[in-house]
């Protein structure tokens, strides 16, 4: 049994549901016989992937769907055999370098090479070129990233190249130079609750219009996320209460406790609390800056108007040494230390 | 006699090219064609063509004239013509045929280390030189192009040292690179360095207009100046959107929005409105930045336009821009080392509101 979200997920351009500009600019460029390299980039949960294997589809027709999952061996400079596995069809491969760690440069550079010198044979092929997606594509090196630069022009008669990231930021500008930059921005909350009274109805429930607005809210806009949290609020209750509360991740309610408790009381004692908060957190591998971010906003929202700007700064500065640092509690820690020093500072300053 | 010969080869390459003119034509061969990136398909031919670049191009015409060149090094941003130049004159110095087994193009996506220089370079060096074409002023020596030369280690620039003057009597180098600082001072005191200026905007323009009426993209007013506006004086970059614009429109007109579009800049709107959450209390800058990442909005970009848009703002007073401008260079430097994007941002907001309320 699929979960919701693979399973009413839309094949086709046609039926992608929300950004119609976009879908028709992506079905001239499949429909033109020729694409260039594409860079799609926008926030999480908001259709990329979606969009892109619509494309494909669009492409290739049906063969595109046929998915299987191979396995290759590809060696490092230092002779050390490393074991990726990726998603293709007859007509594209879809990699995610992140498998490859600091090795992404090899896989990029192996794979990239032999798509682009086999040739497609059969005359009655759709299209000559195959099609190679990298997801989370932010997350390849700038070597891996400079070994693209060259092959993207050089190859570009038999194949081309379909990066997904959520941000622009980390790719290079000579690879954002040689891509079509496709903007995929988040539903706005109607289109959220459009798409799950849409599911809704192909599972046969019913769900209540101020239920659905509250799950678009909760959600943050995050279509993936809003099917998910439908799917597990129907398993808890089926007819939905008005009232049903909106299920949260659970770490994130938890991240939220912390950082109550650093506004409740600034003492040593809570601090060393807090830290057993924060290993918990930690050992249930949930990302170190995530978790910052997530108790930074609450902080934000819950500090006087004079206070926001100084929580605001804090949070940015130690997310950033979180970027650059070794260990990530250290500078969790530092975080609510810091956070508690200013407030209680701020505090008794107006007391006084 | 030899006249006649060159008569008769003028004679076949012209129908040659007739013929591949056709072939390009054909139905078959059309898909193949317009693969081919615009950047390769309109780099000039002969020296005749670079534009801007006059003196370089004064002094390399002077060389061809007089069959002597120095062994030169290139340097200048990206999309200027560094390559393109080099390439020409090779083409013009040996005809497009002997010009393949006399140069040696090496760049980045090559392995350049120290080995290679020893090995592949060094043979190339100290090969022979073969027959010209008589056609051609066709000097008796070979070219080495290193490309992106400053990224070679600093060991590999030292094995060249001594090959380059050893076999300098049949062989010159050329090297392209960005950063002339980046070459050792014994590899450029050999050189006569070449400084490649960005390119005038109205030259720019001028090209890009030149690819878009051969490729017969329809371009409303203003959409070339854009898009060589935002390429900042990259050719390259220029004529690569121009080319992704031109499948994106497909037929209709090109107009500026479209071009902002696609190079990924944000609309003033969007801008605007973030700079008018200043005035306003923390909660419409937080909403501010929910809105932006919802939108997918590159940070980097922001930071950029944001800052255009504080630079040229009347309502701030001198200090209170400087003050906002170190606050940029700090976020700046933290989206690079890969920090959280919408906590940089929200910090960059709350704390220019704070310095614009301040006044």
């Amino acid at each position: 049994m699929a979960l919701w979200v693979e399973k009413h997920r839309p094949a086709t351009l046609d039926k992608l549901s929300f950004h119609a500009g976009l879908t028709d600019h992506l079905r001239k460029l499949a429909g033109s016989g020729d694409l260039p390299h594409l860079l799609v980039y926008g926030p999480a949960g908001a259709g990329k992937r979606t969009r892109i294997a619509a494309v494909l589809r669009e492409i290739y027709g049906p063969g595109a769907d046929k998915l299987r999952v191979s396995q290759r061996v590809f060696e490092t400079p230092s002779r050390r055999k490393l074991d990726i596995s990726f998603i293709s069809s007859n007509y594209h491969i879809e990699v995610n370098p992140s498998d490859a760690g600091i090795y992404d440069r090899v896989v990029i550079q192996d794979l990239i090479k032999e798509v682009a010198q086999t040739q497609q044979v059969a005359a009655a092929s759709a299209r000559r070129f195959k099609v190679i997606v990298i997801h989370e594509a932010d997350a390849l090196s700038r070597d891996a990233q400079h070994a693209l630069r060259r092959t993207m022009e050089k190859y570009m008669g038999n194949m081309r190249v379909i990066l997904c990231s959520t941000s622009t930021g980390k790719i290079i500008s000579p690879v954002q130079s040689r891509c079509l930059l496709v903007r995929v921005p988040a539903p706005t909350p109607d289109e959220v609750v459009e798409v799950l009274n849409q599911v809704a109805k192909k599972e046969g429930i019913s769900v209540p219009p101020a239920y659905a607005a509250r799950l678009a809210e909760g959600s943050k806009r995050n279509l993936h996320r809003a099917l998910l949290m439908l799917e597990a609020a129907y398993v808890q209750q089926y007819p939905f209460a008005e009232s049903q509360p909106v299920v949260l991740p659970e770490w994130e309610a938890y991240t939220r406790d912390i950082a109550a408790s650093a506004l409740g009381a600034q003492t040593p004692a809570r601090l060393m609390e807090i830290r057993k908060q924060l290993y918990e957190v930690l050992a249930h591998c949930i990302p170190p800056s995530t978790v910052l971010k997530v108790m930074a906003l609450h902080l934000v929202d819950h500090v006087g108007e004079a206070l926001k700007p100084e929580v605001a700064r804090q949070a940015a500065f130690y997310e950033h040494r979180l970027q650059t640092g070794q260990k990530a509690i250290v500078h969790l820690e530092a975080f609510v230390a810091k956070f508690m020093s200013v407030y209680k500072r701020h505090a008794m300053a107006a007391a006084s | 006699m030899a006249d006649f010969f060159n008569q008769a080869r003028e004679a076949a390459a012209a129908a040659a090219r007739a013929d591949k003119a056709r072939g390009a034509r054909g139905e078959g061969d059309e898909e193949r064609q317009r693969a081919v990136p615009w950047v390769e398909k309109y780099r000039p031919r002969n020296i005749g063509d670079v534009a801007a670049q006059e003196e370089v191009v004064q002094v390399l015409r002077k060389s061809l004239e007089t069959k002597n060149l120095p062994h030169l090094l290139f340097y200048g941003p990206p999309g200027t013509g560094k390559t393109s130049t080099i390439l020409a004159l090779a083409r013009d110095m040996y005809g497009p045929d002997a010009a393949r087994a006399r140069v040696l193009e090496l760049n980045a996506s090559d392995e350049r280390g120290i080995g290679v220089v020893r090995e592949k370079v060094k043979n190339f060096a100290r090969a022979a030189v073969a027959q010209g074409d008589p056609g051609y002023p066709s000097p008796p020596y070979k070219i080495v192009i290193l490309d992106e030369a400053d990224s070679m280690t600093t060991d590999a620039q030292a094995a060249l040292r001594r090959i380059m003057e050893k076999y300098s009597h049949i062989t010159r180098f050329c090297l392209v690179c960005n950063y002339v600082s980046r070459i050792i001072e014994p590899l450029a005191s050999r050189c006569a360095k070449f400084r490649f200026k960005s390119l005038p905007r109205d030259q720019a323009v001028a090209r890009i207009t030149h690819v878009a009426q051969a490729e017969g993209v329809v371009c409303r007013d203003g959409a070339v100046e854009a898009l060589v506006d935002y390429a900042e004086g990259d050719l390259r970059r220029a004529t690569m959107s121009l080319q992704s614009a031109s499948r994106m429109v497909q037929g209709s007109a090109l107009d500026t929005d479209m071009v902002a579009g696609l190079v990924g800049a944000i609309p003033d709107p969007v801008i605007q409105g973030l700079r008018a959450a200043w005035a306003a209390d923390a909660r419409a800058s937080q909403d501010a930045v929910d809105a932006l990442g919802h939108a997918g909005y590159p940070a980097a970009r922001v930071l950029a336009q944001l800052h255009d848009a504080v630079v040229a703002d009347q309502q701030l007073g001198s200090l209170q821009k400087a003050k906002i401008a170190m606050l940029m260079a700090r976020v700046d430097k933290a989206l690079c080392d890969g920090a959280d994007e919408s906590l940089q941002l929200l910090d960059l907001m709350l704390q220019a509101s704070q310095i614009a309320q301040a006044a």
